[in-house]
């Protein structure tokens, strides 16, 4: 245990009180535990956010993977054929928010569907809006942050997860989602899923699967859960499980059927009912169970303390490089002032 | 409270920054509440947040003002049953003095780092003008911290080590009457940036009735000084009511003691006189367990969250502001925070600038007058010298003048002189022996003594002539050596 004596906190320089820590044996009980308690009713009482982003041809089922994911008609999928749109000018983003509970659990559910990505003849350049958009809700979280009389919760828009469907053509993957993924990586949580995976067999599967893991690998796109950012080496084991089966087979179905004598989600065919939480048929469980129900929590904090933050620096250099332009490189006087 | 979200919306809309429509119009915000048809799953998010948190762990700090010997060590060995061995202060401080120390604390899988400082010195001065200062200034210095944080650019406020002050217990003297005008001051300058719990120390020199009639006098007269201390929340009804009733017990009035006494078949913590044992645990004997109660059990969390959004977004405000930002500019438009440090920046440079000419300016004002006084100097240099060139000339033409002077009579003496020795030459001839005689025979032959006058004439006219040479020699060795 160390004195801190007050000169240096007098004089303004920030004091480090780290040097005295010990650790203490409790005699008996405090009491301390009860913090848990008050921080999950206070985050009942304030509820969730939640932004969630689909991207992938058109067809490929998102929308109704969507609906099954949160069990209800979220997104209204687009089933006026479209062929009079044909050649639409620019891809429409369209986010739509809802509100959903469970358990006495809020959330505010946000999907933002990307409907036409990919679908032109000439598709350079298709993710611009796409990347616009996602900084723009950075941007727009960055500027209430730096407000000075600022909200006491600011709104979160920023998207915590995209999830991309690769269509299931068993070989590799094409250049246009290569791209498309590794621009994304860099500045949201990006999770491929193979659409439509009921047209693949199991083997063929696991080869595709095995292809898009040595793709992806060899072209540097880090996709969630990120390896760099794992520091308790219990997560690395989950999360390299969760590695082994990326991407996601998944089949998306919102219709309820009789099996066996229980009414489960699943697409009826010809040849036999594929159900979608049976971890045997597809791996949409997996799926879900790695949005919502176990990561949930750390895609969102992935989102704030590391893509928001390198965006925050990104942006925040480069207005300081456009201010020190027109004067000749003077320096500055007030580290506050640069820190801006 | 679905009501509740429907608010929260049309809120957020009308403040939504109406610059960052222009980028992407393509996007609408449609609010509509959806019924589930099955258990999705997400109801395990606040589990997931509170595991989390588990991970990272808790941080909290409490402030312990009051004066010496009133009991703070002791109440927080108390309050969180470890003794964290401290040292006794003496009351001999010159000034007040901050004493800040952390420990790591455990219980089941929570682990907690406490900070606790404790303020040393307090109210022994004779003089305690300067008390409350330097705890205000150690407040300020922990949010200034966090917020040289986070306005760096490159930031890591999640692994950022929290130090400012979440709760500030004050302690005060059971004297029985009423607020020593000190702690007025101290709690009034500290009320906006700290929660304050004011905390009776040594209870047990207090009786009951007195206690009941102290308390009252106490919030009254913090009521009518305005000072704003801590309210327990009473908005979430699992809690609201504990806390309402509790409101109503401030300010707490606390024993402390980690020795333990039996009483009846336990050990307790107690404190034990001849007359009896009070009990620490005991509500009918102090307010300890309360304060725990409402401390760590209830209010930890809220505690944190006031301090955040309350205390520390009000000094980010002032601090901001202080520095010239503004939300809006002259015309009450929104003026960004970017906006405003570029114009202040260029504002800045442009002084810069000026200050710059200014110097130069005066620079160049500085070597002109220089320049003025040594080309004075110079001048005056130069008539000296002119000066002394004249003297100079003036002395030799004297001296010319005499040296001429004194060659004509040289002239006229050699002529004298040939003169002479031509008679002399005569005179020989008609007298072959010449022989010198004393002056006796001198005076006998008269035309020896004609012969030795002119010689000794001669004699006297070629020394004083020798003379006058020599002098003449010297004086023009003495010119020449000038002249050069």
């Amino acid at each position: 245990m160390e004195e801190q004596p007050l000169q240096a906190a007098q004089e303004g320089a920030p004091r480090d009180v780290v040097p005295g820590k010990v650790g203490c044996e409790l005699f008996g009980y405090v009491g301390i535990e009860a913090v848990l308690d008050q921080m999950r009713i206070k985050t009942m009482k304030t509820g969730f956010e939640f932004n969630i982003m689909v991207v992938g041809q058109s067809g490929l089922g998102k929308s109704t993977m969507v609906n099954t994911l949160f069990k209800s008609k979220v997104s209204c999928k687009a089933t006026t054929p479209r062929h009079e749109e044909r050649i639409p000018k620019t891809v429409q983003l369209q986010s739509v928010t809802h509100v959903i509970e469970e358990k006495g659990v809020k959330m505010k559910l946000t999907v933002t569907d990307t409907p036409g990505f990919g679908d032109q003849i000439n598709n350079e350049n298709c993710w611009d809006p796409i990347i616009k958009y996602i900084n723009e809700q950075y941007e727009r979280y960055l500027r209430e942050e730096i407000l000075i009389s600022r909200k006491q919760k600011i709104p979160d828009t920023r998207v915590h997860s995209c999830v991309y469907f690769v269509p299931p053509t068993g070989h590799w993957l094409r250049p246009l989602d290569l791209e498309f993924m590794r621009r994304l990586s860099k500045i949201v949580n990006v999770v491929p899923v193979i659409a439509k995976a009921d047209t693949l067999t199991l083997e063929e599967r696991a080869e595709f699967k095995q292809r898009i893991q040595r793709d992806l690998k060899a072209h540097g796109i880090s996709i969630y859960p990120q390896e760099d950012f794992e520091e308790d080496p219990d997560e690395r084991i989950l999360n390299d499980k969760i590695r082994d089966k990326i991407p996601f087979a998944v089949v998306g179905a919102d219709q309820e059927h009789q099996v066996n004598g229980k009414r489960i989600l699943g697409r009826k065919t010809k040849w036999g009912i594929i159900e979608v939480e049976n971890p045997s048929h597809c791996e949409f469980p997996m799926l879900r169970d790695l949005l919502i129900r176990s990561h949930l929590q750390d895609l969102k904090d992935i989102t704030h303390n590391m893509h928001y933050e390198s965006y925050r620096v990104r942006r925040l250099n480069e207005s300081n490089r456009l201010a020190l332009s027109p004067v000749n490189g003077l320096q500055e006087k007030d580290e506050m002032e640069s820190n801006l | 409270c679905m009501h509740a979200w429907g608010i929260y919306w049309q809120h957020y809309r009308s403040h939504r920054p109406k610059k960052a429509h222009c980028w992407c119009s393509q996007f609408s915000f449609i609010c509509r509440s959806l019924s589930l048809t099955g258990h999705v799953g997400f109801d395990s998010s606040p589990d997931q947040l509170v595991n989390k948190s588990i991970n990272q762990g808790f941080c909290f700090n409490i402030l312990c003002i009051g004066e010496t010997g009133i009991g703070k060590s002791t109440l927080i060995d108390t309050l969180f049953n470890t003794h964290f061995d401290d040292r006794v202060a003496n009351h001999f401080q010159p000034n007040v003095r901050l004493k800040a120390q952390t420990y790591d604390l455990h219980e089941s899988n929570v682990r907690l780092k406490l900070t606790i400082v404790n303020t040393v010195g307090f109210g022994d001065q004779i003089n305690k003008e300067d008390s409350y200062q330097p705890i205000v200034d150690y407040i300020d210095a922990q949010f200034e911290a966090y917020l040289q944080e986070e306005l760096k650019i490159k930031r890591s406020l999640y692994s950022y080590h929290d130090t400012r002050i979440h709760v500030c217990l004050y302690f005060i003297s059971p004297t029985g009457h009423s607020l020593k005008t000190l702690d007025l001051l101290t709690m009034k300058n500290l009320d906006s940036k700290v929660n304050i719990i004011p905390v009776i120390g040594k209870a047990d020199t207090i009786s009951k009735t007195e206690l009941q009639k102290f308390k009252i006098k106490l919030m009254s007269e913090l009521v009518s000084n305005g000072v704003q201390i801590y309210q327990f929340p009473t908005d979430d009804e699992t809690i609201s009511k504990i806390n309402a009733t509790m409101n109503g017990h401030l300010p707490f009035a606390v024993v402390g003691s980690l020795e333990e006494v039996k009483v009846g078949n336990k050990m307790v913590k107690a404190r034990q006189y001849p007359w009896g044992i009070v009990q620490v645990e005991n509500e009918h004997h102090c307010d300890f367990v309360k304060l725990r109660e409402m401390l760590i059990c209830t209010n930890m969390e809220d505690l944190r969250e006031q301090t955040h959004t309350r205390h520390y977004e009000l000094y980010r405000r002032c601090k901001l502001e202080e520095m010239g930002f503004r939300d809006t500019g002259p015309e009450n438009k929104p003026v960004s925070v970017q906006e405003t440090y570029e114009a202040k920046r260029h504002e800045f440079f442009g002084e810069l600038q000026r200050k710059e000419e200014e110097m130069r300016q005066t620079f160049v004002q500085r070597v002109k007058e220089k320049e003025a006084i040594l080309k004075e100097a110079e001048r005056d240099l130069q008539a000296k010298f002119e000066h002394l060139k004249r003297l100079h000339q003036e002395e030799r033409m004297k001296l010319e003048e005499k040296r001429k002077l004194l060659e004509d009579e040289m002239i006229v003496f050699s002529k004298r002189k040939a003169a002479t020795e031509l008679l002399q030459a005569q005179a020989f001839a008609s007298t072959p022996t010449v022989s010198l005689k004393k002056d006796k025979d001198r005076k006998k032959d008269p035309g020896f003594r004609l012969e030795i006058l002119c010689f000794d004439v001669k004699n006297q006219e070629t020394d004083q002539e020798q003379r006058e040479r020599e002098k003449l020699e010297r004086e023009r060795f003495t010119h020449r050596e000038f002249q050069k």
